[in-house]
């Protein structure tokens, strides 16, 4: 057979590879977009030119891996901050007890290459935060299998920031999927265009927390003993040490404390997995939830790249503790929201203008309506109405020049009482 | 790829940067400068470019006579805000040695809304608010400092006293506390 033509499968793949997603690539449905290029045109685009991002080669990221590889995606990016622990390797199926100690990116990257025929995966081993707005441009999807709110909440803010109306490329999807025990989600983030990670912050639960006095007076669990030993005891005992709760030496001392406290109150169940689960807040994670989820988002990522069936809109919820339920809706924007929300305002102002006249101005302006605000770029702050101490450092300012103190283009953030979250302003000069 | 990009390539596009504001700093500056607070609470700010820790002073003396119980005190509490604020509440600890029911000796304090009843939509007014609240009605059900809460439920008077005595910096029931007054 002839070696690649336009998507077609190439030397090394082995025989009818794509029979199956080509059922769905080759010919336009009644439900597929106008712009489907049923044939060549989409091959060519999911296996020769699109390129995705794997964040977190996890639980999730193993099996998002495997789905795109699978299902024809050939340039993938995968970046993964953590090493191989063996606890991982019930489920993390592309990680082996020889990998233990390795960092999951690099590993999972040559596991599927190897595994594979003709894929790239470049694997970063590190943290999203290293990486920049022109790193994040040259992907056209994103898919996130995260443990972290933070992490979250930086690539959404990232990827809604990357956005600019005069480049279409700059959106970039985010199918965010996640799993907490048997419960799971999966959300297609459309930057800008539909409700952002930020816009969700309130649907969050609550990490576990018990008061801090039952923990120091009245402990009844395993785990308020557990609490007592690293809130209480460890800064104590410990002073300024920082807990690091990957250091098996630090959990031993956990362990230890926290048993003697159980045994003083009579309480049985405290072991070292338990403290260890409680201190890094884990919840155990279920493959099969985790199979289910990463399924959900890579059908989504292989809808998005070939536009061959709408994608979803926009939020997906598992519910497997009883039984299966799913449920799918629309998260709405928030106008607040703290990212994606607000209003952003392009000004043009004179080099010679003062921050005070800047201010002046945007009390004027009719149309925000904005009654003492302050404000800030992101290293600095301009001016800041309260409290008493931060109005009197940036006081001074008032008399500066906006020139002195905001680049050409630069971004002024504005927030007042009468604003619901913040306004973003584009200062330029005239 | 769906519709909401063309498929060309823009070497352009990487090349235009803009700086970012992250929504926990865009989040504190609307807290801070729209905190609310009453004469008897004022911030304090080591380095005043480093909005994310500082240090908040109660000198409480509102409230009925009942109620007048720490008067004359200045009691200091750190703020330290991390990055996923407002997923993750303020860390606050008492600076100071205090007999407070709810305050332990470490400077560890005892209010829900810091711990297990924290939400994204409470703010740093609400939590300075709920600090104070805590020398207005010392709460002996929630105790930190067991034997204060214990003297708060025995007897008033008694605790009282106590309050006042470890205020000037002395001794209650063998352990030392930090001198607060302010006059």
């Amino acid at each position: 057979m002839a070696a690649v033509v336009n998507g077609n499968p190439s030397s090394g793949d082995w025989q009818d590879r794509y029979y199956d997603v080509d059922q769905i690539l080759d010919r336009p449905g009644p439900r597929t977009a106008h712009s489907f290029m049923a044939g060549d045109g989409v091959k060519d685009f999911l296996r020769n030119q699109c390129k995705i991002l794997v964040i977190g080669a996890g639980g999730l990221g193993c099996e998002i891996l495997s789905n795109l590889a699978l299902t024809g995606f050939k340039d993938i990016h995968v970046i993964d901050m953590d090493t191989i622990d063996i606890s991982n390797l019930n489920r993390q199926f592309l990680f082996r007890q020889k990998d233990v100690g390795q960092p999951k990116a690099i590993v999972a990257a040559e596991y599927i290459m190897k595994r594979v025929p003709g894929m790239k995966v470049t694997p970063y081993y590190g943290k999203i935060q290293d990486k920049d707005d022109d790193y994040y441009m040259q992907f056209n999807l994103v898919i996130c299998g995260l443990d972290s709110v933070e992490a979250r909440r930086w690539i959404n803010a990232t990827l809604v920031n990357l956005v600019d109306p005069d480049i279409p490329e700059s959106l970039k999807p985010l199918i965010d999927g996640g799993t907490e025990g048997f419960k799971g989600q999966a959300r297609v983030i459309l930057p800008t265009a539909t409700s952002c990670y930020e816009c969700s912050l309130d649907m969050l639960n609550k990490p576990t927390a018990f008061p801090i006095c039952t923990i120091a007076n009245t402990p009844r669990l395993p785990e308020h003993c557990i609490e007592w030993a690293s809130v209480l005891e460890w800064p104590r005992v410990q002073g300024d040490k920082k807990m690091d709760t990957d250091d098996p030496e630090h959990i031993n001392w956990l362990y230890t404390v926290a048993s003697a406290r159980a045994k003083e109150f009579k309480i049985e169940g405290v072991t070292w997995s338990l403290t260890q689960g409680v201190v890094k807040n884990i919840i155990p994670a279920i493959a099969s939830t985790n199979a289910i989820i990463a399924a959900s988002c890579c059908n989504e990522a292989f809808k998005i790249a070939t536009t061959s069936a709408a994608y979803l809109n926009n939020y997906f919820m598992l519910i497997g503790t009883e039984g299966v339920y799913s449920y799918t809706f629309e998260h709405e924007r928030r106008e607040d929201c703290p990212v994606c929300g607000g209003e952003s305002l392009d000004i043009t102002v004179s080099r010679d203008w003062t921050v005070d006249r800047l201010i002046e101005m945007l009390v004027e302006k009719q149309d925000i309506q904005i009654k003492k605000p302050s404000l800030s770029t992101p290293t600095k702050q301009i001016y800041f109405q309260a409290p008493p101490q931060l109005e009197e450092a940036t006081r001074p300012n008032l008399e500066k020049k906006v020139s002195d103190l905001v680049p050409d283009g630069g971004e002024v953030t504005v927030t007042a009482s009468s604003l619901p979250f913040s306004l973003s302003l584009r200062i330029t000069y005239s | 790829m769906i519709k909401i990009w063309s498929m060309k390539k823009n070497e352009e596009a990487a090349a235009k940067k803009k700086p970012k504001t992250s929504a926990a700093q865009i989040r504190v500056q609307k807290d801070l400068t729209e905190l609310d607070l009453p004469s008897t609470m004022t911030t304090t700010f080591p380095d005043p470019a480093d909005l994310l820790n500082f240090t908040l002073t109660i000198t409480p003396d509102e409230g009925t006579y009942i109620h007048r119980m720490y008067e004359g005190g200045s009691f200091k509490f750190s703020f330290a805000i991390n990055t996923n604020y407002p997923h993750d509440p303020p860390r606050v600890k008492c600076l100071q040695t205090i007999y407070h029911p709810n305050v332990d000796l470490e400077g560890n304090v005892c209010l829900n809304i810091l711990r297990e009843d924290w939400k994204p939509v409470l703010n740093l007014n609400s939590v300075m608010v709920g600090l104070q609240y805590l020398f207005l009605e010392p709460n002996a059900d929630d105790p930190l400092n067991k034997e204060a809460a214990e003297e708060l439920r025995r007897s008033r008077d008694q605790f009282l006293y106590n309050v006042k005595q470890s205020m000037r910096g002395g001794q209650v029931k063998g352990q030392q506390y930090d001198k607060v007054l302010v006059q």
